[in-house]
């Protein structure tokens, strides 16, 4: 069985899923029962300064969409940071960390943007024992509006600023926490590392409205007839959070910092496209909220038979290895042609790849009057659509023309070459390519 | 060629397509895009019900979900974890009384996850790469004897050759697997499922099959236990209840287990003789196997009779119902009384039964049905006498399958305690096999 055992900034942990800091990480007790149930490691749920606690909505703090049948797609939440003691945590934190010494224990933080506040703090989460800790520049909701959170994260002056702080004051890994709402990613990365972070983490949630109640008129979740928006996570981020990764392992400022990628982690599979795309572990909590700490033994049993299906010793045997496929529009090859074929044994004769190309694309199916489909090559620009809306897996696929033959569309040959939109003559921009 | 209207018992009633046709598959195995959508029905139950409704207490929402996640591979290892025969049980455990009855689906929507056709899903592919996910432990010298390669022998003989210790098994069969092998509906196993199982099962190494020694016969316990270090015995229940009514010792009267074994061993299913008019007298999951191959040998007439009324039966719901389909007519609340015929059986003579303060009695209203053939299914009964105490007729265990005597274990339809299902015979077998390791290792250790 392939080994999951990750090494991320030094901390080892037995596999590379770590819970996020969130309401699952929120204390002691969780703590353990997701270490008992096999998890790698948790991001503690976010520490705040000494003194009073926040305070939480007494109303919902969660919002849902859903798909058919109930299936969770997305959760919001307007939970705040930690509403517990300071001291309370911390001492739990010393006592988990001592007794499950072979995970991960990160110290979620977010206190005032001033040098004194984080003076206060680090120290005293040193003293726990704990392996590093993560900065929530992120959180998009009530934490933001005292200045702290995504306020933070939206201003890389701010991020650079902090990240310094910590890393004078705290001597082990310093993990920054990315917001996505903001416009480039690659900004308040590249300022986290300019700050001297070793590590940043990312998504944290995006800010969203899931649904509005309309008999009361109050966005979900209402709190006494009023709502507000929330942090979005959960697998319909997970497309998002995926591409941000992706812009920080390939920005040259940022290339080669550690990533631990967060959203919509539901699946071994999600953890390993994560991982492809740079991420040296994963952080997952919807899963989590949804299904119960015991959905890590599937990702832990589905991602090692993966690896030992395509002969991958340990995780960083194909960390990265999406990185150099990642390129920008650009760079594709416009030589290349594909065209639709519709295999006829295994189409069921729904008509769906009729309707979507028929109406909303390029007229390129034809359709008999005994329902049999078939693709019209001279119309047909590949654009994948029938093959996304068809319910039948593998009975649209996307057949590339060879070199040499002529493209029915165009009526010009197929050229073996690459070329890309940087020569294309209809670039104004374009450079000869000679 | 004969028809369904050929008097008396005869063979070829059906053609040979036709009867092809009637035993392939009971139910078709998914294909990967109806086991995906299957899955996604699982809700992924905290503590789910339906672990605790299977004897073998298999993580069953796990198993799932991997499925789900394209890997089910992983999902058999999950199954396989609990219960090395899930393949078997895939096919024939009465899910519809275990855990499809549990699944909060059949609580919400009377329709649960296809829990047993997903399980045969995940142990099929990963059997077909024939692959024993499982090692063996380390030597630890020490030799175990397994009376009977039925499930609970061969459950028991894998968990103990996986912890390192030999096995040799004995059968007094011809061919391993027991009633997979002998007693199970052809149509619920076809393709030779039982033996492939077995062989797969053993690919662990460290188990010796030694088939045609019976004990009693060929063995004796008193040599197992000098000769080995400890003994199992999964030997079934060899015996079959007689009808104890006038004419019962006609031609045409036999066990339903015989003729389902018969039908299992036939090479050629147009050789096996079948009435044109078949009772069979019972309730159990035996009289509906034998009932609904007898009508899919092509009998005219086939009729359960059950002595007491259709809650009691104990085979479920859904094999009533299967039986049904196939043109089966349940008859509850009555009781053989005579069996007529000149030499050979022509009629069963059958009695009204009500149920008065909790008694069954007889009501004195009969009833005559043609029958060529008439099938004992009414219980079986332990035939082995090996010295050990007795309860309710088995074998008296406590804890995990220890026996009134020292090193000697048992489990399966033999013991007492437990329904006689192969599922739990798994779980039986496997559980003495934990303890059986434990005494045996105990020693050692502290030697």
């Amino acid at each position: 069985m392939a080994d999951l055992t990750t090494d991320f900034l030094g901390i080892k942990s037995p596999n590379p899923f770590w819970l996020a800091s969130a309401p699952p990480t929120d204390k002691e007790y969780n703590v353990r029962r997701a270490f008992e149930a096999g998890w790698g490691g948790v991001v503690w749920k976010t520490l705040g300064e000494e003194g009073p606690p926040v305070v939480n909505v007494n109303g919902p703090r969660y919002g849902v969409v859903y798909g058919a049948d109930r299936r969770v797609l997305g959760i919001n939440n307007i939970e705040l940071i930690t509403d517990r003691d300071l001291y309370t945590n911390l001492e739990e934190i010393k006592r988990v960390k001592a007794d499950y010494p072979d995970r991960a224990i990160i110290v979620s933080i977010m206190v005032p943007c001033e040098e004194q506040a984080w003076k206060a703090i680090l120290p005293l989460v040193e003293d726990t024992g704990a392996d590093g800790i993560e900065l929530n520049f992120g959180c998009p909701h009530g934490m933001s509006e005292r200045g702290m959170g995504s306020a933070v994260g939206q201003v890389p002056e701010y991020i650079e600023m902090v990240t310094r702080w910590c890393k004078q004051y705290y001597s082990k890994p310093v993990i920054v926490k990315l917001t996505p709402n903001i416009t480039d990613i690659r900004k308040p990365a590249a300022a986290a590392k300019r700050g001297g972070a070793d590590a940043v983490s990312l998504i944290n949630t995006i800010n969203s409205i899931t649904s509005v109640n309309l008999d009361t008129m109050s966005p979900e979740p209402s709190i006494d007839g009023k709502g507000t928006h929330g942090g979005y996570c959960g697998p319909a981020v997970k497309p998002i959070a995926m591409s941000m990764v992706s812009e920080i392992a390939r920005n040259p400022e940022t290339q080669g910092l550690p990533i631990s990628g967060i959203g919509g982690v539901t699946t071994w599979r999600d953890a390993a496209e994560y991982i492809t795309l740079g991420c040296g572990n994963v952080q997952v909590c919807t899963a989590a909220m949804t299904y119960g700490f015991k959905i890590v033994q599937e990702m832990i049993s589905g991602l090692s038979q993966w690896m030992d299906e395509k002969g991958h010793t340990s995780i960083d045997d194909f960390k990265g290895a999406a990185i150099p496929n990642t390129t920008d529009w650009q760079y594709l090859n416009l030589n290349y042609v594909a065209k639709a074929k519709i295999d006829q044994d295994l189409c069921i004769s729904c008509g769906r790849c009729y309707a979507a190309c028929e109406d909303t694309s390029h007229q390129a199916i034809a359709m008999s009057p005994d329902r049999t489909f078939s693709v019209i090559d001279e119309e047909c620009v590949a654009c994948n659509l029938c093959v996304d809306v068809c319910p039948v897996e593998d009975c649209i696929t996307m057949v590339a023309l060879a070199p040499g033959t002529t493209d029915p569309r165009t009526g010009k040959v197929v050229p073996a070459e690459y070329a890309n939109w940087t020569t294309h003559p209809n670039n104004p921009a374009a450079k000869a390519a000679e | 060629m004969n028809s369904p209207l050929t008097p008396g018992i005869a063979a070829r009633r059906l053609d040979t397509e036709m009867l092809a046709q009637n035993f392939t598959d009971l139910h078709a195995p998914l294909n990967p895009h109806e086991a995906a959508v299957a899955a996604d029905r699982c809700y992924f139950c905290h503590d789910a019900p339906c672990i605790t409704a299977c004897p073998t207490d298999i993580d069953i929402p796990l198993f799932i979900r991997q499925i789900a996640t394209g890997t089910p591979e992983a999902a058999a290892k999950t199954i396989f974890d609990q219960n090395i025969l899930g393949g078997m049980c895939a096919r024939v455990c009465p899910t519809e009384d275990l855990c499809e009855q549990a699944c909060v689906r059949e609580m919400a929507e009377g329709k649960p996850v296809e829990i047993g056709r997903l399980q045969r899903y995940a142990t099929d592919t990963l059997m077909a790469k024939d692959v024993m996910p499982y090692q063996r432990a380390a030597p630890t010298g020490k030799h175990v004897a397994v009376v009977g390669a039925g499930p609970s022998g061969l459950a028991c003989a894998h968990r103990l050759a996986m912890l390192g210790h030999q096995v040799t098994i004995y059968d007094a069969r011809p061919k391993a697997g027991g009633l997979n092998e002998y007693g199970i509906a052809a149509y619920k196993t076809p393709d030779d499922f039982a033996a492939k199982e077995v062989d797969w099962l053993c690919s662990i190494g460290g188990i010796t099959i030694q088939n045609g020694k019976a004990l009693g016969a060929d063995l004796s316990l008193d040599g197992l236990a000098d000769d080995f270090d400890a003994v199992f015995l999964g030997v079934g229940l060899g015996g079959v209840n007689a009808l104890s009514v006038d004419g019962a010792d006609k031609d045409g009267v036999a066990d339903a287990v015989s003729f389902i074994a018969d039908l299992r061993q036939a090479e050629d299913l147009t050789t096996l003789p079948v009435g044109r008019n078949v009772v069979v007298i019972g309730g159990g999951m035996t009289a509906v196997d034998a009932a609904v191959q007898s009508k899919l040998l092509g009998a005219e007439t086939v009729t359960i009779a059950y002595r007491r009324g259709r809650e009691a039966m104990s085979a479920s719901r859904y094999e009533q119902d299967l039986a049904a389909s196939n043109g089966v007519k349940l008859m509850f609340n009555v009781m053989p009384k005579a069996i007529h015929g000149n030499g050979a059986t022509a009629e069963i003579e059958l009695e009204y039964t009500a149920l008065t303060d909790g008694k069954l009695t007889a009501t004195g209203e009969t009833i005559r049905l043609p029958a060529d053939q008439v099938f004992r299914a009414i219980g079986q009964t332990l035939t082995t006498d090996a010295g050990l105490d007795l309860a309710g007729g088995k074998i008296a265990v406590t804890g995990a399958g220890r026996t009134s005597r020292a090193g000697v274990w048992a489990g399966g339809d033999c013991a007492a305690g437990g329904d006689d299902l192969t599922v739990t015979a798994v779980a039986e077998g496997r559980d003495a096999a934990m303890d059986i390791h434990a005494t045996l290792t105990e020693g050692a250790t502290n030697g």
